[in-house]
């Protein structure tokens, strides 16, 4: 296909993103709900418990829900709001075709019809170049049914190694680095274990914003007594009361680890006991960070050695700790190494597996954890097995009911589909829970691609941005209109439940990926009738596993109020905290707490490299992004519901203010920020809660608006996670406002449009 | 129904991320459907993120009813200092002048004044206000004073109120650190002081940065 079908602002006039109130028996004070559902938060891996309200198929409003433990009632503005997402104006009711001489650029069209011209499409391009000519994108918003069902869907029924999932933006350092080091990828504690930690460590993580009840955790172990030690390129709320804040360089996280590595082992604040008993590779790491000097590390991180060796000294002298970074250490081109040298300090503290101490790593979306563990992965089976391991490919090939000869083998990330497409090699597509082209990095790059394929089938309940491209669209549900499991931010397993019908033609997302394989007569396999029918199957497949599913029941989860994996039978509670002393596991069978066969943890040489591209005189300026607390992701649901916008309308470049000075930009000038890739402008937001050498843009926009035009696309060679806080840019004051000012309004996605209910 | 003695509002800026999730949920009490009571503004981005939420403190003599002409604000037995009147409230704009919190707004639509109500159809039916209810990081918190003394030993409640002359007592309770053991917070003094703490972040940010 070429270019987009229609005007972008004609598309947006028909498919928004247009904004919805409360309104009609939203806004009622005397509507009588007809029913209150409890269930769970759509957007971050926090995952809230919340109510639902309920009146004529139509989600009315919210009821904090204090029975569930993790959040208490708590909720962050965007789970107040996230019921506006229902009975919205741009909803998709039918299916969609790609149609140039229709209004917004789609018909509507049947969705029989629908399925059959992409079972067609699929069939032709399969049949034509090959079964490896399809990809699919998919997502960790979904419920593990959903996840574990596309997994399989890739493989049995397009008989393809490419499918990968939009985690490969979120969590896959994180993963790597636990698997590399724990043997498991998994936040090792339950959040109540924040509680008692005499010093809390938060690298590359805005609490506040991109988790916002965890929030009340460090806050509450600071009323405890616990010492909070902040590392940012920025003061963040989280950082603005802490004890120590770290302003660390973009890009230099595992410095700072290994020179705080280097000061316990000179200072001896080491746990000899537990180095021996159960870690192997400690001697190494210790050599490797011999360079790290408090005055080597302070150079190449930025931040003074006074708060090096302070910050050295309450960690190492403590007896209880937590440590949790988030995606400002993970995103980079060496963000595995990060996420090691950050295990490295727990582990040569000792505290893990006990009461009070603890690491995790802070999970991005909803199901962020469950969605990683199933099989979506381009790499994975599920229960988090490896698709290149011959006896993990004949369980699964067993339960799936196929040759294991025809499982295909490992595919590759999500960004090096979009390669494969540029390359011809990738000729169709399928994405679902997925808007590559606002959260992919240099992202001009995606949208020519997407472009480029011959067939382009996506499934949402909005039209998202990539969707624009599409040849056919498939009404999907929302969060709401489903049930399934999703697994948060500690590793509880957890309920999603129905409150309401899909609208129209929408349908569930399982049933629609189930009528696509019928519709290509490979329906064997994809005859499930309900979520639970597809657990029944992911149990058992993920049986003997890393991430054993299989004493998780529905409810199970409804009556403990969640279920932590691994959860061995039906009698089994589940495992609230991994690697205790003299805990089991399926790898070590009990040789000791760690996932590997002697039972034992891997402390790794962790080295440090800058990032993939530093500045020069040409670019002279870090580029960081990040998330702002009133939207999430790429915004297909956020951007769309009006009191979220308000909060905050549009990015903004934050700069500090010596920057600024040198620049010649005032605050609320407009700034033009440009990379090697791309150009930008938005309003300045002067502040000095930024590193001087550093701007800051939030990437929950589209279009012109939207970072990631600027970003790169170097990857971990690991992980194959984006480096999407780190790379080169310069600044200037604009000469005037950019277009899509001038059309405030249509082009901004910003125009009310009323709800559909009464 | 009256709000149950026991419970008792609690805000500790402190801990206030700006977040306006109780903005947000604010506009979803029944009360008032639509419009946020809840004033939540930063003290000075450009130095800081910090941000304040500001409740109606609900004053045991409320100003706002005293320079109330039409005697339209009524506090109830309970101490919760009730939005105007409708059939009174002649929109003077008294009242929001005379605040000394700066709470109530005038919904100019409606010529009414409007101001936060504690949530009276959900405090008093024993439920926590919608405020307190989601703020996910306990800036607002409703509950008891066993229960705050429990879980914040570093802060003491204070409602004693100082505005250059004048005394305020209110119902809700301003949290402050221990160690300044002030016994009300004198408000109008404290409007020249610097941030406290700022230095030291920025000292280190200073030295490090190159600039």
């Amino acid at each position: 296909m070429s270019a987009l079908p229609n005007q972008l602002n004609d598309i947006i006039e028909h498919y928004g993103p247009h904004l919805a109130f409360s309104e009609g028996v939203r806004l009622a004070t005397d509507a009588e709900p007809d029913k209150v559902v409890k269930t769970h938060c759509c957007f971050c891996g926090q995952q809230c418990g919340i109510q639902l309200k309920v009146k004529d198929n139509v989600v009315i409003g919210f009821e904090p829900r204090v029975d569930y433990p993790f959040n208490k009632g708590m909720l962050c503005p965007k789970g107040v709001k996230r019921y506006l997402q229902g009975a919205h104006p741009d909803r998709l009711i039918t299916a969609l075709r790609r149609d140039p001489a229709s209004p917004g650029g789609f018909s509507s069209m049947p969705y029989d019809e629908a399925i059959a011209r992409t079972a067609a499409e699929i069939e032709r391009i399969q049949a034509t170049y090959g079964n490896d000519a399809m990809g699919v994108l998919s997502g960790a918003s979904l419920t593990t049914e959903k996840a574990y069902l596309m997994g399989k869907f890739a493989r049995v029924a397009l008989k393809t190694p490419f499918i990968d999932y939009n985690g490969r933006l979120c969590m896959v350092s994180a993963g790597a680095g636990n698997k590399k080091a724990f043997g498991v990828d998994r936040a090792a504690n339950p959040w109540s274990d924040i509680l008692g930690a005499e010093v809390v460590w938060i690298s590359g993580s805005n609490v506040a914003e991109c988790a916002p009840i965890t929030t009340n955790y460090v806050w509450q172990a600071r009323e405890n007594g616990a010492k909070i030690i902040v590392v940012d390129p920025r003061i963040t709320p989280i950082a603005r009361t802490c004890d120590l804040f770290l302003p660390i360089k973009p890009g230099r996280d595992i410095a700072l680890f290994n020179g705080i590595l280097h000061l316990m082992i000179e200072n001896d604040w080491l746990d000899h006991d537990f180095i021996n008993n159960w870690t192997v590779g400690f001697d190494a790491a210790a050599e490797h960070v011999k360079e790290w000097t408090p005055r080597k590390t302070a150079e190449v991180t930025g931040i003074t050695e006074r708060a090096i060796r302070q910050a050295a000294e309450w960690w190492g002298k403590a007896k209880t700790s937590f440590l949790m970074h988030a995606r400002g250490i993970e995103h980079h081109s060496h963000g595995v190494q990060n996420v090691l040298g950050a295990i490295n300090i727990v582990l040569a503290s000792g505290r893990i597996g006990r009461e009070n101490c603890g690491y995790g790593t802070i999970t991005g979306q909803g199901n962020g954890q469950g969605g990683r563990e199933h099989g979506q992965k381009c790499d994975q089976l599920p229960g988090m097995r490896d698709i290149s391991n011959p006896e993990h490919r004949a369980h699964i090939a067993g339960i799936w009911g196929i040759d294991e000869k025809e499982m295909p083998q490992a595919g590759v990330d999500a960004y090096e589909i979009f390669r494969k497409i540029d390359r011809g090699e990738i000729k169709g597509l399928l994405s679902i829970c997925f808007n590559p082209k606002v959260s992919l990095p240099d992202n001009n790059f995606v949208a020519r691609m997407l472009d480029k394929l011959e067939f382009y089938v996506a499934i949402d309940f909005f039209l998202n941005e990539s969707a624009y491209h599409a040849d056919i669209v498939l009404p999907g549900s929302l969060h709401e209109e489903d049930e399934g499991i999703v697994t948060q931010i500690e590793g509880r397993v957890i309920k999603i439940n129905k409150a309401v019908d899909p609208p129209g033609d929408a349908k569930q997302d399982w049933r629609i990926i189930q009528d696509i394989a019928r519709a290509m007569g490979r329906e064997r396999g994809f005859t499930f009738n309900e979520p639970r029918e597809i657990l029944d199957e992911l149990r058992v497949a993920s049986k003997g596993g890393i991430a054993d599913y299989y004493g998780i029941t529905y409810e199970k989860i409804e009556r403990q109020n969640g279920v932590f994996w691994p959860c061995y039978n039906e009698e089994h509670h589940g495992t609230p905290r991994l690697f205790e002393p003299g805990s089991w596991n399926p790898i070590a069978k009990g040789a000791g707490p760690f996932y590997f066969p002697d039972g034992k943890a891997r402390i790794n040489v962790a080295p440090y490299t800058p990032p993939a591209e530093d500045v020069d005189e040409e670019y002279p300026i870090m580029l960081t992004t990040g998330r702002v607390i009133s939207q999430f992701l790429s915004g297909t649901q956020t951007r769309r519901i009006g009191p979220l916008v308000e909060q905050y309308p549009e990015p903004r470049i934050e700069m500090h203010p010596r920057l600024a000075e040198k620049l010649g930009i005032e605050n609320g000038d407009w700034a033009t920020a440009e990379s090697r890739r791309g150009v930008i402008t938005l309003r300045a937001q002067v502040v000095t809660t930024i590193r001087p050498d550093t701007i800051f843009i939030p990437y929950h926009w589209a279009g012109a608006k939207s970072a990631n035009q600027l970003t790169i696309s170097a990857q971990d060679p690991i992980s194959k996670i984006p480096e999407y806080k780190v790379c080169a840019v310069r600044v200037r004051r604009a000469a005037g406002a950019p277009d899509w000012a001038n059309e405030q309004g249509e082009l901004a996605g910003q125009t009310h449009r009323p709800n559909l209910v009464g | 129904m009256a709000v149950p003695s026991h419970l008792e509002f609690f805000v500790d800026p402190n801990r206030c991320i700006g977040c306006k999730a109780c903005v947000q949920a604010c506009s979803e009490c029944d009360t008032h459907k639509g419009y946020p009571m809840i004033h939540l503004e930063y003290i000075d981005r450009a130095h800081s993120v910090q941000t304040v939420p500001v409740i109606c403190m609900h004053c045991d003599q409320p100003t706002c009813a005293e320079v109330c002409p039409a005697d339209a604000i009524k506090r109830t037995g309970d101490g919760v200092v009730q939005s105007a009147r409708k059939p009174r409230c002649i929109a003077c704009n008294n009242c929001v002048i005379a605040c000394p919190f700066g709470v109530p707004k005038m919904e100019t639509g409606f010529k009414l004044m409007m101001k936060c109500d504690m949530c009276y159809d959900r405090s008093s039916a024993g439920l926590k206000p919608m405020c307190a209810a989601v703020c996910p990081s306990g800036a607002l918190f409703y509950g008891t004073r066993e229960q705050i003394e429990q879980s914040r030993p570093r802060s003491q409640a204070v409602k004693k109120f100082q505005f250059g002359g004048q005394t305020i007592t209110t119902k809700v309770n301003m949290m402050t650190p221990k160690v300044a053991s002030a016994e009300y917070l004198d408000v109008t003094a404290a409007m020249d002081e610097q941030t406290i703490g700022k230095e030291i972040t920025f000292n280190i940010l200073d030295a490090a940065s190159g600039y």
